[in-house]
């Protein structure tokens, strides 16, 4: 049975990524953010999300890219996973698409760049056009955040 | 049908009966001899069996059922309550718990009770005392052929309500068929049914209305309308009473016994026959489903009325559900923030209209405020009322007499403290009654009295709450506390010959400290004071202990009134600002590069005649754009932690204010030196330092 689901479509280092709309809870512009210390580089601090304070991390630097300066295309899509919610840096988000839930494969075995356990699949739109399905509960998991923390000290 | 609607309500309601049941059975554990406590617990005991039967929670129900027996035997003056029908009733609570505690997490609410329904049913029969507690499934089994016989003859009755009522008929209570006409020219027909249902839930309880209650209170009935009820009152006053009301015609009680009611029923069910002709057999059964159904969604919405009425009646409060108080407290901190703004910009603008309805909006405010908090205040009680069950449960398993005095029960605080504060208690009490408290010999021989006495004390003082839990036992024996210590490479000889008594006193809340020789059942688990310590210490409170040896311990817990909103110091590093909470500040100064002092190779400074440690914040936060060496003069804040002071140097102090304490999220759980942010006048967000990270 082929299901269809909504994806908001995002922009890091030249690739497109995928996250279910369900997930998503609001896409902003860049705005102030707070730094907090001692934390992980790729945490970027803390925003005023309408009265509540929420965490913001680089996906760049989560997935060990080169990060860069934001520009006006970057965008926070804040997420909720898990009990958390957390706002992602992306180069840029323009995009809602369906797409079938046949059309997701399974990550291949070895995938260059971002680690195969932060991805839940690859969808293949139209020609050409691959969508990585971002697996959202490992981008978010907390014990590697502490292994950093540690391994910083 | 959709019974979650009702089902939060059910476990409010459940806990709270369950809580008054182990209130008044310690009670009566006290003064065996009060029957009027004994007609309080079966009340209790009572209403859960219906409300969990009309939920379907029918091994709550049955187990309850079972409670209820031995409880009306005692009411009666045929059963003398006795250790034995404590402890099973008090078992049977632990089993109730247990199972609504299933219900909580999302289960059926099933358990095996098979031992405690035989020890209640050996009760009831009379023949525990012989030494039989020999299994009875007999006399377990005959209850049920009965109320499944009743039930089958019933229509219109579903088998809950035809066995509540036949239950109640053998208990004794009083059951009504209650038929009401109204006349014919009233006017608000369901104004008039809701007063009869009101009336009756006064006196009673509705196990069954046709029709039902929906289609009453939308007035959609002729002119009459039937009750069946359990009710406290006599036929002929109940009927008086109901009379009473205005534009009611005809009032018919007719009470019923067991007979009257299979008659009853069957009566029912010849009507209901002889309305359809010639029934078939599955149209029947499907239509008998039906109103089964029906009948059920009936009695929830009674129940439902019944619990809003009850509770209005007793006092004048309403539940609101946590997540509104949650969603009202943001929305206020909001204001909050939009209110330091305006005031900003006011100040700035100095148009005196302005201005003055600027100060206007924030004494409104301030008032707000306070009215927001005391919303969100719970009086300690709801904590307190588990802990003589407790300690009771403790004695016993120790053998040691141990009366438990509670005071200032009705000391208030914020529910997030409230919340938080249960574990650290139950370790702190359970600390006096196994390692304070001696046993019954040891006391005697101490020339003390056989029963130890535990105060557990809550009361204000100033912006704090302070909770004692003091026991008259055998104190804190420094000597082996300090050997054990430098057993366990807690302290070194030096440090220890230094330590004050209460510094040693404080030793015991080092992790992994235990003074017990022997490890029982309650202690020596592992789980020490450590746990308590620093559970205290995350919600901006302190611990301190004073005990003399032989004569007894007193642990204090100092606690914040509130979480939420603090008064803080706001200051500056560089480009960022952060907020210090202002209860730990002692003062503000400035001091020259020169005055600093090195002691061993780490800053110190010299304040009011000794010599406290200098920290750096912009090295512990690595500040982007601040460093305190570039200045001649720096600001300094002195915080406290206990007795140690230290000096934290700053930018530049921009000044108090009240903030709202927000926490960073899940996700960033617990960063070192940061205890959560808040958001300032412009929307930005600063972060709030945890002072007592500063001070090691």
């Amino acid at each position: 049975m082929a299901e269809e689901v909504k994806v908001i479509v995002f922009a890091l280092a030249d690739e497109e990524y995928g996250i279910e709309v369900d997930k998503v809870r609001t896409i902003e512009r860049m705005m102030p953010i707070t730094r907090v210390p001692k934390t992980p580089a790729f945490v970027k601090g803390v925003i005023n999300l309408r009265g509540i304070v929420v965490p913001v991390i680089d996906l760049r630097g989560r997935f060990q890219l080169q990060e860069t300066e934001p520009t006006d295309n970057s965008r926070i899509i804040v997420v909720a996973v898990n009990e958390m919610e957390v706002g992602f840096i992306v180069d840029s988000a323009n995009d809602v698409i369906d797409i079938d839930t046949d059309t997701i494969d399974s990550p291949p075995e070895v995938v260059g760049g971002i680690k195969a356990k932060y991805l839940h699949g690859i969808a293949k739109i139209g020609d050409n056009r691959l969508l990585i399905m971002l697996n959202l509960s490992e981008v978010l998991n907390r014990n590697e955040i502490i292994q950093l923390e540690q391994l910083e000290v | 049908m959709d019974m979650n609607a009702y089902l939060s309500m059910f476990i409010d309601e459940s806990n709270d009966h369950l809580q008054a049941l182990n209130e008044n059975l310690l009670q009566l554990e006290g003064n065996p001899e009060d029957i009027s406590i004994v007609q309080t617990i079966f009340r209790s005991a009572h209403t859960l069996k219906g409300m969990s039967a009309t939920m379907g929670f029918e091994d709550l129900a049955s187990l309850t059922h079972e409670m209820e027996n031995v409880l009306d035997l005692v009411r009666n003056s045929k059963l003398k309550m006795d250790d034995f029908i404590f402890d099973t009733l008090f078992k049977g609570l632990d089993a109730l718990e247990a199972m609504v505690q299933d219900i909580v997490n999302g289960g059926t609410g099933k358990a095996d009770v098979q031992t405690i329904v035989t020890a209640l049913v050996s009760i009831v029969k009379g023949d525990y005392a012989k030494g039989g507690q020999a299994p009875q499934p007999a006399a377990a089994a005959s209850v049920q052929p009965a109320a499944a016989a009743a039930a089958s003859a019933s229509y219109m009755l579903d088998e809950f309500q035809a066995s509540i009522l036949e239950q109640s008929i053998q208990s004794g209570h009083q059951v009504y068929h209650v038929v009401v006409t109204v006349r014919e020219d009233c006017m608000l027909k369901a104004a008039r049914a809701y007063m009869v249902f009101d009336l009756i839930e006064q006196n009673g309880e509705i196990v069954k209305s046709d029709p039902s209650v929906q289609d009453l209170e939308q007035g959609s009935f002729e002119q009459a309308f039937s009750i069946f009820t359990i009710c406290n009152l006599a036929a002929d006053e109940l009927q008086k009473r109901i009379s009473d009301i205005s534009e009611i015609e005809q009032v018919q009680v007719t009470s019923l016994d067991l007979e009257s009611l299979k008659l009853m029923t069957a009566k029912q069910q010849q009507t209901a026959a002889a309305g359809s002709q010639a029934p078939v057999q599955t149209e029947q059964a499907a239509a008998a489903g039906a109103a089964r159904e029906e009948a059920a969604r009936q009695v929830a919405a009674g129940r439902n009325q019944a619990a809003a009425g009850g509770a209005a009646a007793v006092s004048k409060t309403i539940r609101v559900d946590i997540e509104r108080l949650d969603t009202l407290m943001n929305l206020f901190s909001e204001l909050l923030i939009d209110r330091g703004r305006l005031e900003q910009l006011a100040s700035e603008v100095k148009r005196s209209e302005l201005t003055e309805t600027v100060e206007h909006m924030s004494r409104v405010s301030n008032d707000l405020q306070n009215i927001v908090l005391k919303l969100r205040m719970v009086p300690v009680e709801s904590v307190f009322n588990r802990f003589p069950r407790m300690v009771r449960d403790l004695a016993k398993s120790l053998d040691k007499k141990i009366d438990l005095i509670i005071t200032g029960a009705d000391t208030e605080l914020d529910r997030t403290v409230i919340d938080e504060i249960g574990d650290p208690l139950v370790h702190l009490l359970r600390n006096s009654v196994d390692h304070g408290v001696e046993t019954v010999d040891k006391r005697l021989a101490a020339g003390k009295p056989e029963t130890g006495t535990v105060h557990l004390r809550a009361y204000h003082s100033g912006n704090h709450v302070f909770i004692e839990v003091e026991d008259d036992g055998g104190g804190i024996n420094r000597e082996r506390v300090l050997q054990k210590a430098l057993a366990n490479k807690v302290v070194s000889e030096d440090q220890a010959k230094k330590m004050s008594a209460d510094e040693i006193n404080m030793l015991i809340f080092a992790p992994g400290f235990s003074t017990a020789e022997v490890i029982s059942d309650i202690s020596g688990r592992g789980v020490g004071l450590d746990v308590v310590k620093s559970k205290i210490t995350s919600l901006g409170g302190n611990v301190s202990i004073e005990s003399e040896y032989g004569k007894g311990t007193k642990f204090s817990v100092q606690l914040p009134l509130t979480l939420s909103i603090i008064t803080a110091m706001l200051i500056k590093l560089g480009s960022e600002k952060y907020a210090i909470p202002l209860s730990s500040i002692v003062e503000t100064g400035i001091i020259r590069q020169e005055n600093v002092l090195n002691v061993h190779g780490s800053k110190m400074v010299e304040f009011r005649n000794t010599v406290i440690p200098l920290v750096s914040l912009s090295r512990v936060l690595d500040a982007l754009d601040f460093n305190e060496t570039e200045e001649d003069e720096t600001e300094i804040i002195v915080i406290r932690k206990g007795e140690k002071l230290a000096a934290v140097m700053v930018d530049q102090f921009i000044g108090q204010k009240e903030i709202v304490l927000k926490s960073m999220g899940n996700y960033l759980k617990n960063v070192d030196k940061i205890s959560g942010a808040t958001i300032l006048g412009d929307g930005q967000v600063a972060l709030i330092i945890d002072p007592s990270s500063l001070i090691k």
